[in-house]
């Protein structure tokens, strides 16, 4: 990387430079005091300070002396170096320096500590306290305050998970800075005044925010903490090791604290490329999912009725299930592949080698939910190897455009960072959804009225629309649920290269960007490469050592599940899936119970594991290293944190019967399978195209149905099992309802019952900005899921009055 | 949500006065005493559904005024100036005596006794811009000039008898939810009742008109009387070292 | 040096029905809006520079001045906010003028917006003056009536909406930005500066707030010309004011003169001490104000003179205690106050208060030792300058100055195990009857 003459010559017109301590330093513009003087490497105390929020100025602690303003004259009183910006010329004395800024300094110290309670041995944050670290280093040494101490009664629940202690509180109003400025959630704010002033919340109005952690992990003192964690440990106990978060495809740094191999808490790293030091509570709170009881600890195999067993699972080394898995695959013959998208980039690189070299087939998929072949189609077309989106382009977008995605839902740092993007910048959010949802409000979007399925047309509108402001900075995001409206994503990318904007996609889950890199898909193969052209097939083959790769067409999850329950398939494995996700539950059970040999790779005991020939116990993430790549096509790698020797990474149990098969994948760690990854490199021959594709058409078109078409997605917080164990974090969640149209909701709310193709549900409704036709429905937040218990995806409902509860 | 409609409909109207209709939350929050008797948790809610802001932030905002109540007050909310110079005058026995007098603490509701038509609630205030008056009580926020013990005590008993008072400046004094209606923008029809001015508000006028001092007549020139020519000329004449600091960054901006 | 009285503001007060449009106008009300509205906006700005007038809420910034940062190519709407909230302990002149002579105040409002190009205005009224409140409202409404207020003012297309606001109990609205924070709704804390009001006040547009007493002085220099308002008063402090005399004179109440005259002048004219008793110490400007003695009595009343004397001059709230009033109970319940009214904001003022309050107390009850003083003394120099906002500066006004002039009395509540005088001997009826 070099920078050009140009760039240098910029910054230098924007340096301002001053003296701190006697040292002269240069910075921008703008730049606030206190951060000015760390760049000579003193530290000014501070609590209310944080770069991430807006200045405030109120614990008064990081008073600096200013001798002269840059003006010649000086201030007569020590001033907060938090809201005071540089200025060309300007003398700063820091506490290193200067007597009256360290009495200045100590004497807030001083008042800040008469009433705080000294009970930091049994605090949470002892140990880590910004306050007890400053104290010590900017303080006196004894208080001279012999008063009454204010009290009250401890602790109150902000939220089922979030506890304040009030009595430890410095009132430095970081929490409700960041609930009002970072997510838009102003559940908690200041209350009362003057030495009772305190941080609260409403009567029944608890701070609900899918980012209330982030409050715990910026408080300078021990006044938030966790339901979750509070009383759990002591920092010092602690080992910490950096992880990268694998709730979503955001990729968010976060920081692993543990104690004799067990996790005890997750805080946010700092990524300001990515998520800055914010992270959802879901990848806060929801980690216990890997220490349930029913986590899976060693393999299983089923000794068949047919071959004289009891038909039951049973405990089996780890060399016996490779063999029998490898015997079972062989003796199946034609072998479908599901990864579910979980899944590391290095594991999803082992399951596309498994699928092509030892099984011969591209029946590969990663997509455990609602496809289609236009999104088949439009992710090696339009997805793998592109990269010209990030983080900080949404900063700089004039118009971001959403389709078939809800941020606040869907994507948590990609909300946080459109939300910063239309608070202090010129961007604006255009969503195409059905209505505007409180997530959409906070990003003070427009919205463009569309009913699901119906977002072709709308995407189409913006090349016609001038005022839609679609142009060439802008960016348009798809989501994965654009995947079964028909021809939307066809249109999206018709829409971006019509106006010049750029297109990403934002799918859920964490290994799904990195599925498609590394060809978890019938049409790709690693590295974006097209199955369908012979060169990179022959590149990958050559790559691999092996004599060719199979050239026929893959079957798509569905069509792999369709085949196995016509009997075009005998073996599948299967990793990470939850059959009520997938397109069809039912017919993914049957397809399941319908192939010959299941071998299943699964964290915890499921409807698939139990269901299968052979089960192999996977690590979670926290038990191994791989790589997580973002929405952005930003590769995430973290190393492990435990080595637990009860499960193997996917990657490795698949190498284990690749070997017993015969037909080796070539490595067996995740560094192996790295360097193998760097070898084969990205594609640079043609990329496939999107020229004849057929639009997708709805599962079920034409059908006759109900009155109401279905809108659904899944809630952040919502029942997915990686977010079970963790009571607190659940009750945080939005409540299951339905969202109906004021109308709809007069005639049928307030409880509604719900009937579609596949069942009926009843739950509470509630009025909505809405169409009269649509309703919505969280997708998995009641029964099985709205797959499972409702209706096919695309299909119609009927609303009717719930029966009175 | 059970506030009648009509109070919806005059909560919004305060909020239309404004160009941003936050603004109408303080007389909206007055507006709701007058109805409910306090600040309620449904009230809380109502503001903040018409405002569209969290109810956290609406309770930020009845919790920082001393105004709003979230426990019931009387029919006639006392209250008695003991800040520095009516504590001195007097406030400070004024306010034991009624304490003492109504069998209650400081910001506390005297009980209904059979023979009570009004029900008196009891507060030690600060300063309310009446000095020269000292010792100053406020009934629902009217004006009782120049009191005593014994004059305390009577107002009291008379409030809860139910005879009518007459503020020393001011007219018959309504109830505490009256007042409070008024204070949220929706006027009675007592501007005209009371006088123009007490006797000390006048007391300079009349030592003038007796001496026959006015001010100078227009003619009179001096010049300009332009004190300062510069923003920094003028920080420095100026009392607060707040302008100072103001001026001096505005120059260091510069 | 000024010695006599100057009613201006207060000359009508005495009038019948003083406060309706008729009385006011009766005397030549609404006069000085047509000379105003004859003038080009700037030009009246430059009147009001010319005029001297400085600022009457306490802090003496040059009014004309003021109004001049408003960035007229700045497009957003202008506004003049006039701060009413006055609660300054000893501060009784705005309350009083808008009982009186609201009218005064509205031409004022009238012609200050027209200078400064606003089309709206707000008189932002503490909540705890039920009546006052009445009258200005009242009297925006009769101003509409008369067409002196709404659309097409005076026939001149100058157009001025006026919203008279309510607050509802918190001494700190009276710090301006304070003020705006509760006229936009929210808690009232102080603002950061910059931006300033002038470029982003009310909803972030150019702001001018005000005085009651300064926008009240506007229409009489108008009408009667800037080198009138400037013959009055001292060389830097221009013009006439209202001094409120409180506490233990004769004859309380509000003195209208020239900037500049005496508090031994206004004692005398206020019909001398009560008997039997001398002065013992007062505040020229409010509890804010560090307090002064009687060697200060012939101390001129202006910004000037009295910044000299180590005080401000503040809003002229001249508190007057005899030698019956124990200075450290005054000074405890004043800093009672501010521990009461402190925004909580800061923290040098919210925990520096209940400090301070705690501490002297025990002083007030003779416990503790003389090192508490200087404790005391440096608990203030810590707070003073240190603060978000001037509040925490006022608390610690009469403390410092208190234990500068009275230590021995301090020390007597230590020597003496507590508090040597009778409160009941300062009270307004002490001497006229046997029981208290």
């Amino acid at each position: 990387m070099t920078l050009t003459s140009d760039s240098g010559a910029t910054e230098r017109t924007d340096l301002v430079t001053l003296t701190i301590d006697g040292v002269q330093v240069s910075v921008p513009k703008d730049t606030l005091v206190i951060r000015a003087a760390e760049q000579i490497g003193v530290q000014v105390p501070r609590f209310c300070d944080h770069p991430l929020l807006a200045p405030v100025g109120a614990c008064r602690q990081c008073l600096v002396d200013i001798p002269d303003a840059g003006n010649g004259r000086g201030f007569p009183k020590p001033q907060a170096s938090c809201t005071l910006p540089v200025a060309e010329g300007m003398v700063v004395n820091t506490q290193a320096t200067s007597e009256v800024a360290d009495k200045a300094q100590q004497g807030i110290m001083e008042f800040l500590l008469i009433n705080h309670p000294l009970d930091c041995p049994v605090c949470d944050k002892g140990g880590e306290c910004p306050l007890q670290n400053q104290a010590m280093s900017n303080g006196r040494g004894e208080t001279r305050f012999e008063g009454y101490k204010r009290t009250f009664p401890k602790p109150i629940n902000l939220s089922p998970q979030v506890l304040l202690d009030r009595e430890r509180c410095i009132v430095c109003q970081r929490c409700t800075r960041f609930a009002e400025e970072i997510p838009g959630d102003p559940f908690i704010a200041l209350v009362e005044r003057g030495a009772m002033q305190q941080i609260g919340i409403a009567e029944d109005a608890p701070f609900l925010s899918y980012f209330a952690g982030n409050v715990i992990q910026i408080c300078p003192v021990g006044a938030l903490t966790s339901e979750d964690y509070r009383f759990r440990s002591r920092p010092f106990d602690l080992v910490s090791t950096p992880g990268v978060a694998e709730h979503d495809s955001c990729g968010s740094a976060i920081r692993v604290d543990h104690r004799r191999g067990k996790v005890m808490r997750r805080l946010a790293g700092n990524d300001p490329e990515v998520n800055e030091e914010w992270i959802t509570d879901k990848d806060r709170f929801a980690f216990h999912y890997a220490t349930e009881s029913d986590r899976l600890t060693y393999p299983q195999v089923r000794d068949r009725v047919e071959d004289g067993g009891d038909g039951r699972l049973r405990p089996a080394s780890w060399p016996e299930a490779f063999a029998v898995a490898a015997r079972g695959l062989q003796a199946a013959g034609a072998t479908g592949v599901l990864t579910g998208g979980r899944i590391t980039a290095e594991d999803g690189f082992a399951y596309s080698k498994f699928a092509r070299v030892a099984l011969g087939t591209n029946d590969i998929d990663f997509r455990s939910r609602p496809l289609s072949a236009e999104e088949t189609a439009f992710l090696a077309a339009e997805v793998v190897l592109r990269s010209s989106v990030t983080y900080a382009d949404l900063e700089q977008a004039s118009t971001v455009v959403l389709a078939g995605l809800e941020p606040e839902d869907e994507a948590g740092m990609v909300f946080l960072r459109l939300r910063k993007a239309t608070r202090h910048g010129t961007t604006g959010v255009l969503a195409i959804a059905p209505g505007m949802t409180r997530g959409l409000a906070k990003l003070n979007a427009r919205l463009l009225r569309t009913a699901p399925g119906a977002e072709a047309g709308a995407l189409e509108s913006l090349v016609e629309h001038a005022r839609h402001g679609v142009d060439k900075n802008s960016i348009i995001l798809v989501g994965e649920r654009l995947a079964t409206s028909p021809g939307a994503l066809a249109a999206a990318v018709t829409a971006a290269a019509r106006t010049g904007a750029r297109l990403a996609w934002v799918p859920r889950r964490a290994g799904d960007r990195g599925a498609v890199e590394t060809g978890c898909l019938p049409n790709l193969l690693p590295g974006g490469r097209p199955v369908a052209d012979p060169v990179a097939r022959v590149d990958v083959a050559s790559a691999w050592g092996v004599d060719h790769l199979p050239d026929a067409p893959g079957r798509d999850a569905d069509a792999i599940v369709a085949a196995l329950l016509a009997g075009e398939l005998g073996g599948l494995v299967i990793g990470g899936v939850d059959p009520d996700d997938t397109a069809d539950p039912a017919a993914t059970r049957a397809a399941i119970e319908a192939a010959s040999f299941v071998v299943a790779l699964e964290l915890r005991e499921t409807d698939v594991t139990r269901g299968a020939d052979v089960v192999f116990p996977v690590a979670p993430v926290v038990d191994k290293a791989g790589t997580f790549v973002t929405w952005e096509g930003r590769p995430r790698s973290f190393e492990q944190v435990f080595a637990s020797p009860s499960s193997l990474p996917d990657l490795r149990i698949l190498a284990g019967i690749a070997e017993e098969m015969g037909r080796p994948l070539g490595f067996r760690t995740v560094a192996e399978a790295r360097a193998q990854m760097e070898e084969i490199g990205p594609w640079d021959g043609d990329r496939a195209t999107l020229e004849g594709l057929e639009p997708a058409t709805p599962s079920q078109p034409g059908q006759a149905g109900g009155d109401f078409a279905l809108s659904t997605w899944k809630l952040l917080v919502d029942n997915g099992s990686m977010q079970d164990g963790d009571k607190a974090y659940r009750a945080t969640g939005r409540a299951p309802v339905a969202r109906l149209s004021q109308a709809a909701y007069d005639a049928h709310g307030p409880t509604v019952t719900l009937t579609g193709d596949r069942g009926s549900v009843t739950i509470p409704a509630e009025p909505a900005d809405l169409a009269d036709d649509v309703v919505w429905v969280p997708a998995n937040s009641f029964g099985n899921g709205v797959l499972a218990d409702l209706a096919s995806p695309g299909s119609r409902v009927t609303v009717t009055k719930g029966a009175d509860q | 949500m059970s506030l009648p409609v009509e109070t919806l409909a005059e909560l919004r109207e305060i909020a239309a006065r404004y160009p941003e209709a936050r603004s109408g939350l303080l007389p909206m929050l007055h507006l709701v005493q007058s109805v409910e008797g306090r600040v309620t948790a449904e009230g809380i809610e109502t503001c903040a559904d018409i405002l569209g802001i969290t109810a956290a932030e609406v309770s930020g905002v009845a919790t920082f005024y001393t105004m709003y109540k979230r426990r019931p007050v009387g029919d006639y909310h006392v209250g008695v100036c003991t800040n520095t110079l009516c504590a001195v005058m007097g406030g400070d026995a004024i306010f034991e005596r009624l304490k003492d007098h109504l069998d209650v603490g400081n910001d506390e509701l005297t009980e209904r006794r059979p023979e009570d038509k009004c029900t008196v609630s009891l507060e030690h205030v600060e300063c309310n811009a009446a000095c020269d008056y000292a010792p100053v009580m406020m009934v629902n926020w009217e004006f009782m000039d120049n009191m005593t013990p014994e004059s305390a005590v009577q107002l009291v008993d008379d409030l809860r008898a139910g005879t009518e008072i007459h503020s020393t400046r001011g007219p018959r004094v309504v109830t505490w939810r009256e007042a409070e209606r008024v204070l949220a923008g929706f006027p009675d029809d007592l501007a005209d009742e009371g006088p123009a001015a007490g006797a000390p508000s006048l007391v300079g006028l009349g030592i003038a008109r007796t001496n026959g001092w006015t001010a100078p007549p227009a003619s009179a020139d001096a010049g300009s009387g332009r004190t300062a020519d510069s923003k920094e000329e003028a920080v420095e004449q100026a009392d607060t070292s707040r302008a100072e600091t103001e001026t001096k960054q505005e120059d260091s901006d510069a | 040096m000024a010695d006599t009285l100057t009613p201006v503001l207060t000359d009508n007060w005495g009038d019948e029905r003083a406060w309706t449009l008729a009385s006011y106008e009766a005397r030549g009300g609404y006069r000085a809006l047509d000379k105003a509205f004859s003038m080009a906006p700037d030009a009246i700005i430059e009147e009001v520079k010319d005029s001297g007038l400085r600022g009457r809420g306490g802090a003496g910034f040059p009014t004309g001045m003021k109004w001049g940062f408003i960035p007229q190519d700045n497009p957003r709407p202008k506004y003049l906010v006039v701060n009413a909230d006055e609660s300054e302990p000893g501060t009784c002149k705005d309350i009083p003028l808008m009982m009186a002579s609201p009218h005064t105040l509205v031409e004022g409002v009238i012609i200050s917006s027209y200078a400064i190009r606003a089309n709206k205005a707000f008189i932002y009224i503490r909540g705890e003056v039920l009546h006052v409140f009445r009258r200005v409202q009242r009297a925006v409404q009769e101003a509409y009536l008369a067409g002196h207020l709404g659309k097409n003012i005076h026939g001149t297309g100058y157009d001025l909406d006026v919203v008279v606001h309510a607050g509802a109990g918190a001494y700190i609205c009276g710090e301006e930005t304070a003020l705006l924070e509760g006229l936009e709704g929210r808690r009232g804390q102080p603002r950061l500066r910059p931006p300033f009001p002038a470029v982003a006040g009310l909803y972030a547009s150019p702001t001018v707030i005000n005085n009651v007493e300064s926008i009240a002085s506007v229409p009489s220099i108008i009408a009667n010309g800037h080198q009138w308002f400037a013959s009055m008063g001292t060389e830097k402090s221009k013009g006439f004011g209202i001094f409120s005399l409180s506490g233990h004179v004769k004859n309380p109440g509000q003195y209208e003169a020239p900037l500049g005259i005496t508090l031994r002048r206004l004692i005398l004219l206020a019909g001398g001490m009560r008997d039997g008793h001398e002065l013992k110490f007062w505040t020229p400007g409010g509890s804010s104000t560090p307090l002064l003695t009687a060697e200060h009595l012939d101390v001129p009343l202006d910004f000037e003179a009295v910044g000299a004397a180590g005080s401000m001059l503040g809003t002229r709230a001249l508190q007057i205690f005899d030698d019956s009033t124990c200075v450290v109970r005054a000074t405890l319940r004043w800093t009672e106050f501010y521990k009461h009214e402190s925004c909580g904001k800061c923290t040098p003022c919210r925990e520096g208060t209940w400090w301070l309050v705690q501490t002297l107390s025990a002083l007030e009850k003779g416990q503790g030792s003389e090192a508490d003083l200087d404790m005391l003394l440096d608990q203030c120099d810590n707070i003073l300058g240190r603060s978000f906002c001037a509040l925490a500066d006022g608390a610690v006004s009469p403390i410092a100055s208190s234990i500068q002039f009275f230590r021995d009395e301090y020390v007597a509540h230590l020597t003496g195990g507590g508090c040597p005088f009778d409160p009941a001997l300062s009270t307004a009826w002490a001497g006229q009857e046997v029981n208290a």
